[in-house]
């Protein structure tokens, strides 16, 4: 029922004529994606060009580890830990992986918590998301710093190709980045949700516009985004 | 079919964001369809550990060659799909924004395609002026 008073309101307008009619056309009643919010579509615009940027990375890290003459060093036995006297391949890699899986689901929760109203549950649900992306950050350094002390640089590593440092540091310290920002945004949503801002009614800091429920599935989007990269990354990246 | 789901959960989601919509519009209430989806996202995250643990395992048990890389890619497939589908709802969004996000980055592959003959290339280049090599 949404649908159809959507679709008249864009066929019944009137549109002005020249430049007028252009800028008409192009700023307000155009809806492709018809019963699907502008925020939420977006966002999902936002995530498509970020998918077109890691796909570069990805791409370059194919070509460069396809064109060296140099063996590139075995993920496996690189990202290895020394645990209880063996070493246990891809091991910190495996638990960021499940740290991260584990924050999309509590995401998920804190969206369909939302959507019920239920105020409380979708604060801490996403302070726990929150959480657990700051513990995939904090890994994360760990992971660096371990690998920097062994002699990683951009420029160069003790094992092999040259080109390891550099794609692994721009791979990686991109999406951590993402990660770090969508826990800022994840605690700034959280605290707007656990104030009642979506109930109230009340005006955002920086758009001054009433939000809604919505923002918590945008959010969401933008979270299950992060740990999608890192799928890519992982098989890419750390098992191929 | 796609439609029918996105009339039950992908528009009740936007209607929930907008109360007096929904009230207008005439839409059952909030709490119709929310029971359903906490289990199925339950199931999904269960899925997607179970997933995850089988490409580790494919590094752990060492395994080589095209079994290695074919189960890497199928996991992988599968793991961004369900996120995909069920955590970001594409399953239940209108197919208008379903194409318009997912067509796109497959036309990525193209770009696989030309910079695989273009490493191909330096690599021999660089074996035949430099020599040695894999």
């Amino acid at each position: 029922m949404a649908e159809t008073t959507l679709t008249h309101i864009g066929q019944t307008e009137p549109r002005p004529a020249g430049w007028q009619g252009i800028a008409a056309d192009w700023s307000s009643d155009q809806r492709a994606f018809k019963n699907v919010s502008w925020g939420k579509a977006m966002m999902w615009i936002f995530l498509l060009s970020d998918t077109f940027i890691f796909g570069c990375f990805l791409l370059s890290y194919m070509t460069a580890r396809m064109s060296t003459r140099v063996p590139w060093p075995n993920p496996s036995e690189v990202f290895a830990l020394h645990i209880g006297g063996s070493n246990v391949p891809l091991i910190l890699i495996a638990i960021m992986t499940f740290v991260l899986i584990s924050s999309s689901g509590t995401m998920a929760m804190a969206v369909n918590f939302g959507y019920r109203r239920d105020r409380r549950k979708t604060a801490i649900l996403m302070l726990l998301t929150a959480l657990l992306g700051a513990t995939f950050v904090g890994m994360q350094a760990f992971e660096w710093t371990k690998l920097i002390t062994e002699g990683v640089r951009p420029w160069g590593n003790p094992w092999g190709a040259a080109q390891f440092g550099s794609t692994f540091f721009m791979i990686t310290g991109f999406h951590g980045t993402h990660v770090t920002i969508g826990v800022i945004f994840l605690i700034i949503v959280a605290r707007k949700v656990w104030r009642g801002d979506y109930d109230t009614g009340r005006p955002g800091f920086f758009t001054s516009r009433k939000g809604h429920y919505e923002s918590v599935e945008i959010m969401g989007l933008y979270w299950h985004f992060v740990d999608l990269v890192w799928v890519f990354i992982f098989a890419f990246f750390y098992l191929w | 079919m796609a439609e029918a789901t996105a009339n039950g959960l992908g528009q009740h989601h936007l209607n929930a964001g907008h109360a007096q919509d929904a009230a207008t519009a005439g839409v059952a209430p909030a709490e119709v369809h929310q029971e359903h989806p906490i289990k199925l996202y339950l199931v999904v995250w269960a899925w997607l550990f179970v997933l995850s643990a089988c490409s580790y395992m494919v590094d752990y048990f060492g395994l080589q060659g095209y079994l290695r890389w074919s189960l890497i890619l199928i996991f992988m497939m599968l793991k961004a799909g369900l996120i995909v589908a069920v955590f970001m709802h594409m399953a239940w969004e209108r197919l208008a924004l379903t194409y318009a996000i997912i067509l796109p980055p497959i036309l990525v592959l193209v770009f696989v395609a030309m910079m695989v003959l273009e490493a191909d290339y330096t690599l021999l280049t660089r074996v035949t002026f430099f020599g040695g090599g894999p």
